[in-house]
């Protein structure tokens, strides 16, 4: 930590550490709802509490009872002996499972789709003698900001007039769509830093525009292409409203299988699941912050 | 060489044209990149909302099921006392709706008009086969309502295909054939107060934010770079964690069984009998919206403190200000762009909240889009939940163009 200079009163101490504590405070704020899901997870009794039993650390009181029944519930026979048979039953059959199969589905799809459009989108946009750019740019950021309820309903009654509603294409689509500003955003931030005289000199140097694109641009943009993805992704893994109007029970998500969850039948199942997003989502930031790393070292930023 | 002869390029067009050109191939080349995201979008997501939107001014169920009826309505004034050949042609549309299956759309479209006449409607196309002219004294028989003026004047409203109605119902006013628009007594004004409210929540969720955001923001912008990265990623962690988690652990948090009522009560606060309700009200909403929100908060000032200098507050110093003063005077006024960047969009995002609001508001803590997705699903008054959207949807364009006039949209910065 900084040291305090030596003119600082005593009044300036107690108010640079009492900040510190505020700071601190906020900081628990931001962190400690997320972390208070991983202990409840393990609990052996179908409540949203800790236990008497948990908080004296017995260990009977902390079981994998809810990240069994994550596999389990929706099985046709989940006490059958562990084989092949009963995985295939797990995958085919568990309600989570195949909300997790759903998620993962639509979600790569979506980011591929918009993953691609949008780094299309974004080096257009970044060139200078593209014409109203301005516009342009606030339309294909908008469905970050039109309220989602809107946007839902809107696609609700325009996907099921071309038969696209509770199909994995229309959510698929929807998903894209909301995942296309995450991806222009950064990749736009990436092409800030470009170098133009790079594309210049690979022209010169005899490169059509296809090659210098892959060659030269390519490579210096794809961290930001790659993050934007992962916004895409997680945008995509994380939405529940346009699944809620467009997708049938067939297309169900961890996150609307989340939301019924929490409005029927509260179990500790959520929990369970909730702590393995989290693990998702620590995983998912590594994964960025290295890139940004990358990207930096790249573009000769060094962190001091 | 001649002066007046154009300047040419190595194929001999004059250089001024082959400027030209090449400006506009390469014109080209960068609204081709964008050409395909644009359609999609337009396509996808525009034209939706467009559609949407139309839905609330327009609505011709009235109009497309009830042909004949419509015809009279039209040249009816609207105060005289409805004639036997309107009465006929009632008998006549509600006979065809009958058959075709439709006389539930009628009823509930009118129903919205004027509530309690579904029945009126039903009932009576079930005995309409029956009816025997003359038609006014018949109809009046199977349900006295029929008599009555209010129960035409809806129809004729409701007959109006194109109507500023539903906005009006969205504004807590009635439409009348006579006296123009009418605001609702005040005990039954639900949705001007469900704005009032929504408007407030978000306004309180943005003051929250901005109040806890600016100083973790400072702290991390003046921090040594080794020590903010690490404290960034508490920032980051919840910025990435799906919302629902975040939810559900509010929920476990602030329930009456959870972990700060227990806390309370433990440490003596309050009795085991007399909890707070923390949760399914308003300030579970707020209390979860500010979590939620606050990453959104913090990035953007923090962008914006990173880039002032530190000199400017140790030359403050020198020059006699006290920390207090130093800080509003020199500091605060630098960080200005980042509050107003952090604050719109929070309040941006704020106002069109669906899911949280939906699992911890309970009654009162609610808002707008809550409101839309009941008249969506649940109601089904799809014109009145595309009004509601317009209105909406208008307030948060106009937020969204200030956010492009004052920040610009090209600065937003994620992570």
């Amino acid at each position: 930590m900084a040291q305090l200079p030596p003119y600082t009163t005593t009044g300036e101490r107690i108010w640079h550490y009492a900040f510190r504590v505020i700071c601190g405070l906020i900081f628990l704020f931001l962190i400690l709802p997320i972390l208070i899901v991983l202990p409840l997870s393990f609990n052996v009794e179908p409540y949203f509490s800790f236990t008497p039993g948990m908080l004296s650390l017995d260990p009977e009181a902390f079981s994998l009872r809810w990240y069994k029944d994550i596999l389990r519930n929706g099985m046709a026979a989940p006490d059958a002996p562990l084989s092949l048979t009963w995985f295939a039953d797990t995958w085919n059959n568990a309600q989570w499972m195949r909300a997790i199969r759903n998620s993962f589905f639509i979600g790569i799809c979506a980011t591929l789709l918009s993953t691609a459009l949008g780094t299309l989108a974004a080096i257009g946009l970044s060139r200078s003698e593209m014409p109203y750019r301005r516009l342009i740019m606030s339309i294909l950021i908008s469905p970050m900001i039109v309220p989602l309820v809107i946007t839902a309903a809107g696609m609700f009654f325009f996907y099921s007039k071309i038969q696209l509603s509770q199909t994995y294409i229309g959510v698929i689509m929807a998903h894209a769509v909301l995942g296309t500003p995450f991806v222009i955003i950064t990749v736009t931030a990436t092409l800030v830093g470009f170098d133009k005289s790079l594309v210049r000199a690979s022209n010169s140097l005899g490169a059509g525009p296809i090659q210098t694109f892959f060659k030269i641009q390519m490579p210096l943009i794809i961290p930001g292409v790659i993050s934007g993805g992962l916004f895409a992704f997680i945008t995509s893994f994380d939405e529940v409203v346009a699944v809620l109007f467009l997708a049938s029970p067939e297309q169900r998500t961890i996150p609307r299988q989340m939301w019924s969850g929490i409005r029927e039948q509260i179990s500790p199942t959520i929990l369970a699941v909730a702590t393995l997003l989290v693990l998702l989502s620590i995983i998912l930031l590594t994964v960025i912050e290295l890139l940004r790393r990358r990207s930096e070292r790249l573009r000769g930023v060094t962190p001091s | 060489m001649d002066a007046a002869q154009p300047i040419t390029a190595a194929d001999g067009t004059p250089l001024k044209k082959k400027l030209a050109q090449a400006m506009f191939r390469s014109k080209l080349r960068a609204t081709g990149l964008v050409v395909p995201l644009l359609a999609f979008v337009l396509a996808s997501f525009v034209f939706p909302i467009i559609a949407l939107m139309w839905q609330g001014v327009y609505n011709d169920t009235f109009e497309r099921l009830m042909p004949n009826l419509t015809e009279e309505l039209r040249v009816w004034d609207g105060v005289s006392e409805p004639t036997e050949d309107m009465y006929a042609m009632l008998v006549a549309d509600l006979r065809q709706n009958r058959a075709d299956k439709t006389i539930g759309k009628v009823a509930s479209r009118v129903n919205q008009e004027l509530a309690g006449t579904r029945s009126l409607f039903t009932s009576t196309a079930r005995k309409a086969k029956k009816l025997e002219p003359p038609y006014k004294e018949s109809v009046i028989k199977t349900k006295k309502k029929w008599g009555e003026l209010k129960v035409w004047q809806a129809m004729k409203l409701t007959n109006q295909s194109l109507t500023p109605g539903f906005y009006a119902t969205s504004l807590d006013a009635v439409q009348t054939v006579d006296q123009g628009f009418v605001m609702k007594e005040d005990k039954r004004q639900i949705y001007t107060k469900l704005f009032v409210r929504t408007l407030m929540i978000s306004g309180s969720v943005m003051l929250l934010c901005l109040l806890l955001g600016y100083p973790v923001a400072y702290l991390l912008a003046t921090l040594p770079l080794r020590y903010s990265n690490l404290l960034m990623i508490m920032v980051l962690l919840p910025f990435w964690t799906s919302l629902l988690v975040r939810t559900t652990a509010w929920i476990a948090i602030l329930q009456s069984q959870g972990v700060v009522n227990d806390l309370l009560v433990w440490i003596g606060i309050t009795g085991d009998d007399s909890r707070f309700s923390l949760i399914y009200n308003m300030t579970g909403t707020i209390i979860a919206m500010t979590h939620i929100l606050l990453p959104f908060m913090i990035l953007p000032l923090y962008s914006v403190m990173k880039t002032i200098p530190p000199s400017y507050m140790r030359a403050a110093r020198s020059l006699g200000a006290t920390p207090t003063r130093a800080f509003i005077k020199v500091y605060m006024p630098q960080t200005v762009p980042g509050i107003g960047a952090g604050g719109l969009l929070v309040f941006i995002l704020a106002i069109g909240y669906y899911i949280t609001p939906a699992l911890v508001g309970g009654q009162d803590g609610q808002l707008i889009s809550n409101m839309i997705a009941y008249h969506m699903q649940k109601s089904l008054n799809w014109s009145l939940a595309a009004a509601l959207g317009g209105l909406l949807l208008g307030g948060v364009l106009v937020l969204y163009w200030a956010y492009d006039r004052i920040i610009g949209i090209d600065n937003m910065k994620l992570g």
